[in-house]
């Protein structure tokens, strides 16, 4: 039997405001770009729970990124500013808790910045591919869930 | 000690106070002791074996230690910060608590520990403490009895696992948090863990599964040293109270390292004091964001 190249997967956490609207302004003009990223939009990047990343990991993704406004861009005023440091410690607290921090993909895109999206995707969906799969996020096996 | 007690009669035949929150000798070491009665206050006790962090019994959940009136706690510096925290976290009035800090040239490992201090039953905190005599008291009794000289084991582990690589630091937390039976000893000793309804009890949806198995134990554990970011006094009872003795100071360690080297934030027992996790600067780094 032919085995199938691994192609990652991918989850992205985008802001409603800037990182979603980057993404869909990617898709309207027809960036080609890599099909591996999954994306859940929230309210605010300052939305995003560390438990988000962890539970991805969990149900078996190989990467992740984190996308929201650029600093001063924020809807709500302060919300990256927020994350920024919630994921400045919880990078480093991953990366000593033994995840590897390039599965890990934190970026600023901006409402008009479809092309900057299409290279976030890209750039994470091949250094994931790099890594190869995450099979052993802790003694993962297969659990029912 | 004669002063700690002389000091707890007069709260109490005052009537300042409705009971004392101190420590008593019973046959196993030394154990937190709640005396309501003036005549009692001899049991009170203060040495190296009151290694417990009284401020646990602080929090807004306890109601039946509230319903002792208002208390006159007894806090070793690292304990003063742990009320810091809990009045900065609006858990706690100044007013409704006394604190009789005492001066601590350390504290063993163990409550039961009978002998001398030296450097191999000394709490790891307690190396190169810098809170021998807490600022947030009322009152301060007691001498800073000699500190045993240590070397500071645990931040060379903490160095050691560090350099390892990733793949070697993750089998190690794996194996260590697989240990957990997710019993969250932890979570109940912890006096900065004082959540009405802990995320790891939630069901609907169950971010954090509650079964001990490795995946849910590392979610737990890397989210209350998450939840902890900038607020863990680092007073070490996460660690003993843990029954499976996993090593839990380390993750919540490397947190402080990462707030005092990103934003040199340090805990310390001012209530009035800036957490890092509840500000920012526009300027914070951001070298980790593409």
């Amino acid at each position: 039997m032919e085995t199938k190249p691994f192609e990652p997967k991918i989850v992205a956490f985008v802001c409603n405001w800037c990182a979603y609207i980057g993404a869909d302004l990617a898709g309207t003009r027809r960036i080609a770009m890599a099909p591996n990223v999954r994306i859940v939009r929230l309210p605010c990047v300052g939305r995003i729970d560390t438990l988000f990343i962890l539970k991805a990991f969990e149900r078996g993704v190989d990467g992740v990124i984190v996308a929201g406004c650029h600093p001063a861009d924020c809807h709500y005023a302060s919300g990256n500013y927020h994350a920024r440091r919630r994921f400045a410690v919880f990078r480093e607290l991953m990366e000593f808790m033994g995840i590897d921090p390039l599965r890990i993909t934190f970026s600023w895109v901006s409402a008009s910045e479809g092309g900057k999206w299409a290279e976030v995707v890209n750039h994470a969906t091949e250094q994931v591919r790099r890594l190869g799969p995450y099979r052993n996020y802790p003694r993962f096996t297969e659990v029912q869930v | 000690m004669q002063e700690l007690i002389e000091l707890a009669r007069r709260l109490l035949e005052e009537k300042q106070v409705g009971a004392i929150l101190g420590y008593e000798m019973y046959r196993r070491g030394a154990r937190p002791a709640f005396v309501t009665d003036a005549g009692q206050c001899d049991r009170l006790i203060f040495d190296h074996r009151c290694v417990h962090n009284l401020a646990v019994y602080l929090s807004p959940g306890r109601t039946h230690v509230a319903s002792l009136g208002r208390l006159a706690v007894v806090v070793k510096g690292c304990d003063a910060r742990a009320v810091a925290g809990l009045i900065r976290e609006n858990q706690l009035k100044r007013e409704d608590v006394l604190l009789i800090g005492v001066r601590c040239g350390g504290v063993g490992i163990d409550p039961g520990n009978s002998g001398e201090l030296n450097a191999r039953n000394l709490a790891p905190r307690c190396v190169r403490c810098n809170c021998r005599e807490p600022v947030l008291a009322d009152y301060l009794v007691g001498e800073i009895g000699p500190a045993p000289k240590a070397v500071n084991s645990r931040d060379a582990r903490l160095a050691e696992m560090e350099s390892m690589d990733t793949h070697e630091r993750l089998s190690l937390w794996t194996d260590l948090l697989s240990r957990c039976t997710r019993c969250y000893a932890c979570r109940q000793v912890c006096p900065m863990c004082y959540c009405e309804r802990c995320v790891a009890d939630k069901t609907e949806p169950a971010w954090i599964e509650s079964s001990p198995h490795p995946r849910g134990n590392f979610a737990w554990h890397a989210t209350r040293a998450m939840h902890l970011a900038g607020r863990c006094v680092d007073c070490g009872e996460c660690e003993r109270a843990c029954p499976s003795q996993i090593p839990l100071g380390f993750l919540n360690r490397k947190v402080a390292r990462i707030l005092l080297d990103r934003y040199g934030y340090a805990v310390t027992d001012d209530p009035l004091q800036q957490t890092p996790m509840g500000a920012f600067r526009l300027d914070d780094g951001e070298e980790f964001i593409a």
